[in-house]
């Protein structure tokens, strides 16, 4: 008897495929905070919007990158809107597999005009927007004021590397628990990935020449490693080559580290209630090396709409709801200016209020402006993008080039083994994708 | 004549096997106690034994996800998955355990060994196949392609047990004439009931646990807890007692079920090991 | 004896389960195979068209090939060495009397209820981080520096949380057979003086032989293709020190979107796979029988 009713559910279960309602629109997004935060502003949409219900798909970063490049690649249909990156966009729009969001520039309320020139930039094919930005970032310098202090130094606006090299290493007070710097040391695209590209741009290291031939084996990579693994070694924490964002963040938060260079999102959290040393925090351009071009990147967590989705018009709604400037009025009427996704308008670094309120924000802008991804290092390139390389190939071979930079911070490869290696990976995959 | 166990000897062994046990069970105990924690006393240096504990984690996180749906899916999916997969091996089971061929063994190892395919090295061709016919972010989909997974695993499972039942009772009711239904149903069955219970246990765990094909078939619709954990898995910043606090949520079910069925698991796990 | 009646249809109540396997292995095995001679990348898919064996020799020559073979075979031996010897020695511990057994089962079972992806996570960020993780505290409390796990040891950082979390299994098997072990059989030997080594050796490892067959072969099936641990934790290195065949599969498949990539190398897995098979069931495949 138990054996048949059990049964009877199975099938009345299997019967119950998920029907879509009309107009219920999937977004798929990141768990980052700013996102989170999002989600839970879903009763302001839906009263603007009645008719439209929202389905929010929220995964960590590289599970979500897995699934919408899976689902938009074989036209799956899944999603109504995705959160994606700089680096997806330009890629995804060439394919012909975003919706090119002309509606919203062409919407005077939205006023597309006054997103952030060079984060736009990045997210426009041939002058045609294909993602809008929900937040954007670059990278500078947070420090500790009172750290800088006792070594007995002042933290330019705009520092060069040697100045932080030699800051850092007179902050480090190991007895103390005190690292001078924390950088990321983490394997993959998105974490040393990304930092050391950036680096490795002030230090005039390039990925590629206009021939598209990998330039591992130059010296000015060879420079750029040196330097990184010589100061993480005197200055950096332990267990660098495990750490990414995350856990530089946490040990930045409690007083762990005297400088970091990373996200500018990250100001905000170090300055905010979680961190124990809020009050004592300095902020500083990317430093650079005398030529030119600083070690800062570009970012922007976007929403897109791709071409498989059967409810363009809602997800165009949802799209231009996340990203005008009401939003960010939104936000900041319910938690405060400090909250509101940063680095996407310019007329939110006109308003008083937000400058009051976020010490970070002029930096930010600076930074953000500072990026240039058509034209990154020193020398001349054949790709766009500052922390990555806009073509297809790029994150996987990235991420293998970023795990043997991990393994030259972790000491169980030379810089010179690390580079040979990066220099084959590279060159192999390049050859395989016909370049 | 039962050989004596002296006290000293008791007391020693009992020390240990808990000794050890908690160590096993430390980092669960772990998690569990980190998921009542602030996010500042999580990452205390050192650790806190000893904290005010919090519900606002689980607060956050039910606040934030629509728990009940990722577990409705996993139950689904998990049990589905199961249930389905048991009705087609127990024939399949009893056929290769009662009436054996020269090549029972070999048809058993080459079931397994569709189990040997890396999943990452098929899920293109996978995801293509769902979604011409229209079963992506479907429960239906998914309980169909976990049953496929397990299947292999059951009917070993299964004909292991049956090949402990003699062949004789089976064969001495067909001589009382029963139809051959009736005597899967009425005689094999109630005989192999602990073994089919273990079967079925396992099975649910696996399939519960199965982290591959579950996030990457789905999206809003049919997401289990393992989407759900992906949820709080690596956000900016460091939230372990949220995430802790999830990943809690996600394996109370399976294991408590562990927990009560333990019995059952024991009997059923033998895999004929005891003949 | 069977009729010839009920032979038949034993054949037919086989079929299901036989054809439902032989559709799922051979459709994605055809695929796959066709994908494997393809060049296609998810991400270029103007660039398609027949690509020979390239593929397989790109795959093969990869730098990391032989070192992810190699790993491969550490990490299922080095947790079958763990899980069969603990489940020896814990199925006797367990097997004896003890205060309050079910709960010490209890705990000793648990880590099998944990999914794959929470346990790596559990054993990252609060186990072996360097910074917050327990062992670090402990290590520190003894004035000693803290192991960096995943940058130093990453391979067996890994088998360590692979092995607690199959170590269950085969302790729950090995038990399980070691309390069918004869009792009189037992007390013979106690009576004819043998050494508890010895016992253990003549009369317990013979009996559990069929066991340990099982516990091997269930578990080399699900750790050649373990990855979720690996991509928590390491991402595969330092360098390529803890990738595997299944991650450098995932490596093309998902991070590279090369189809035609990790068709191929799922197709060499597969090949590998039946070749480890092929010897465990030489070497222990005759504890099956009878």
């Amino acid at each position: 008897m138990k054996l048949s009713s059990m049964l009877i559910g199975a099938c009345s279960v299997l019967a119950l495929t998920a029907t879509a309602q009309a107009e219920t629109i999937t977004i798929a997004t990141v768990n980052n905070g700013d996102m989170v935060r999002m989600q839970g502003l879903t009763a302001d949409f839906t009263a603007k919007n009645p008719g439209i219900e929202l389905e929010w798909v929220t995964l960590e970063e590289n599970i979500l990158r897995q699934r919408v490049t899976t689902d938009v690649a074989t036209n799956g249909g899944q999603f109504d809107v995705m959160t994606i990156g700089t680096y997806e966009v330009p890629i995804w729009a060439k394919q012909g597999w975003l919706v090119p969001l002309t509606a919203l520039q062409n919407d005077a309320a939205y006023d597309a005009d006054d997103i952030l020139p060079a984060i736009a930039g990045g997210l426009s094919v041939d002058g045609k927007l294909y993602a809008a930005p929900f937040y954007g970032e670059s990278s500078m310098v947070m420090y500790r004021t009172d750290l800088m202090e006792k070594a007995g130094l002042s933290m330019p606006d705009a520092p060069t590397w040697d100045f932080i090299a030699d800051a850092a290493r007179k902050m480090t007070n190991r007895d103390e628990g005190i690292n001078g710097i924390c950088l990321r040391g983490k394997a993959g695209w998105g974490e040393n990935g990304a930092f050391l590209t950036a680096m490795s741009n002030s230090f005039g290291a390039r990925w590629f020449d206009e021939d598209w031939n990998a330039q591992f084996d130059q010296p000015e990579w060879k420079a750029t490693l040196d330097f990184y693994v010589g100061l993480m070694n005197d200055a950096g924490p332990a267990g660098a080559s495990s750490n990414g964002f995350n856990e530089n963040l946490a040990l930045f938060q409690q007083g762990k580290c005297g400088m970091w260079i990373d996200a500018t999102v990250a100001a905000s959290f170090v300055t905010s209630g979680d961190s124990t040393v809020a009050d004592k925090v300095g902020f500083a351009l990317a430093p650079d090396n005398g030529l030119g071009k600083r070690a800062n990147w570009l970012w922007a967590w976007s929403l897109a709409i791709p071409s498989g989705s059967q409810k363009q018009d809602a997800a165009a709604k949802f799209v231009s709801w996340a990203t005008d400037k009401a939003y960010l009025e939104l936000v900041a009427s319910k938690e405060g200016w400090a909250a509101v996704p940063p680095g996407t308008r310019t007329s939110l670094y006109e308003n008083p209020e937000y400058l009051a309120a976020a010490p970070f924000a002029q930096m930010t802008l600076d930074s953000i402006n500072a990026a240039d991804p058509t034209n990154p290092t020193v020398k001349p390139v054949p790709y766009v993008g500052v922390q990555f390389v806009a073509i297809p190939e790029f994150q996987g071979i990235a991420n293998n080039v970023g795990q043997q930079f991990a393994a030259a911070l972790a000491g169980t490869k030379t810089v010179d083994e690390a580079l040979a290696e990066a220099q084959l990976i590279t060159t192999r995959e390049m050859r395989a994708a016909g370049y | 004549m039962a050989r004596k166990v002296t006290l000293q000897r008791k007391l020693g062994f009992t020390a240990l096997a808990w000794f050890l046990g908690c160590i096993m069970f430390f980092p669960i105990f772990w998690m569990i106690l980190t998921s009542f924690k602030t996010e500042i006393d999580a990452i205390a240096s050192p650790p806190l034994v000893f904290f005010q504990a919090t519900w606002e984690n689980y607060q956050l996180v039910l606040n934030q996800s629509d728990y009940l749906k990722y577990f409705g899916n996993s139950v689904v999916i998990a049990g589905g998955s199961t249930i389905l997969a048991l009705l087609v091996a127990i024939p399949s089971a009893w056929s290769m355990a009662f009436s054996p061929t020269r090549h029972t063994k070999d048809v058993l190892m080459w079931m397994l060994s569709t189990k040997m395919m890396p999943p990452v090295g098929v899920l293109v061709p996978i995801y293509l196949m769902l979604k011409y016919m229209g079963l992506l972010d479907t429960r239906t989909g998914l309980v169909i392609i976990m049953m496929l997974i397990n299947l292999p695993i059951i009917i070993w499972m299964l004909y292991t047990y049956f090949k402990e039942i003699p062949s004789e009772i089976l064969e001495a009711s067909r001589m009382d004439g029963a139809v051959l239904w009736k005597e899967i149903v009425y005689v094999l069955l109630p005989m192999a009931l602990p073994g089919i219970a273990s079967t079925l246990l396992l099975n649910l765990i696996l399939a519960w646990n199965e982290a591959f094909w579950t996030l990457n078939l789905t999206a809003a619709n049919a997401a289990p807890l393992t989407a759900f954990i992906a949820s709080y898995s690596s956000p900016e910043g460091l939230f372990w007692s949220k995430l802790s606090a999830a990943s809690t949520m996600a394996i109370a079910p399976i294991m408590v079920l562990g927990w009560f069925s333990q019995k059952q698991l024991v009997t059923g796990l033998t895999f004929g090991a005891v003949k | 004896m069977a009729t010839a009646h009920t032979k038949t249809l034993s054949r037919i109540m086989n079929l299901p389960s036989i054809i439902l396997l032989f559709i799922w292995m051979i459709v994605p095995l055809g695929m796959t195979i066709y994908y494997s001679f393809q060049r296609y990348n998810l991400l270029t898919p103007s660039r398609r068209g027949f690509n020979g064996w390239f593929n397989y020799e790109f795959f093969i020559t990869d730098p990391a090939f032989f070192e992810a073979i190699g790993n491969t075979l550490l990490l299922v031996t080095g947790v079958l060495a763990i899980t069969v010897i603990g489940g020896i020695l814990l199925g006797i511990l367990l097997n004896q009397a003890i205060i309050g057994r079910s709960i010490v089962r209890i705990l000793f079972i648990s880590p099998f209820f944990i999914m794959p992806t929470v346990s790596a996570l559990i054993w990252k960020n609060m186990l072996m981080n360097p910074i917050y993780g327990i062992f670090a505290h402990i290590a520190e409390f003894f004035g000693a520096n803290p192991v960096d796990f995943f940058a130093v040891i990453p391979l067996l950082s890994i088998i360590i949380i692979v092995a607690w979390q199959w170590l269950p299994f085969a302790t729950l098997i090995l038990l399980t057979a070691m309390q069918s072990l004869d009792q009189e059989q037992q007390e013979a030997a106690d009576m004819d003086g043998a050494s508890t080594l010895a016992k253990f050796y003549y009369i317990t490892l013979p009996h559990l032989a069929r066991a340990i067959t099982v516990v091997i072969l269930i578990e080399t099936i699900f750790l050649l293709s373990i990855f979720a641990e690996i991509l928590v934790t390491t991402n595969g290195g330092p360098g390529t020190a803890s990738t595997n065949l299944t991650y450098m599969v995932y490596n093309r498949a998902l991070l590279q979107y090369d189809i035609g990539g990790a068709s191929a190398g799922g197709i060499i897995a597969v090949i590998l796979a039946n070749i480890v098979a092929i010897f465990l069931i030489r070497a222990v495949g005759k504890n099956l029988e009878a």
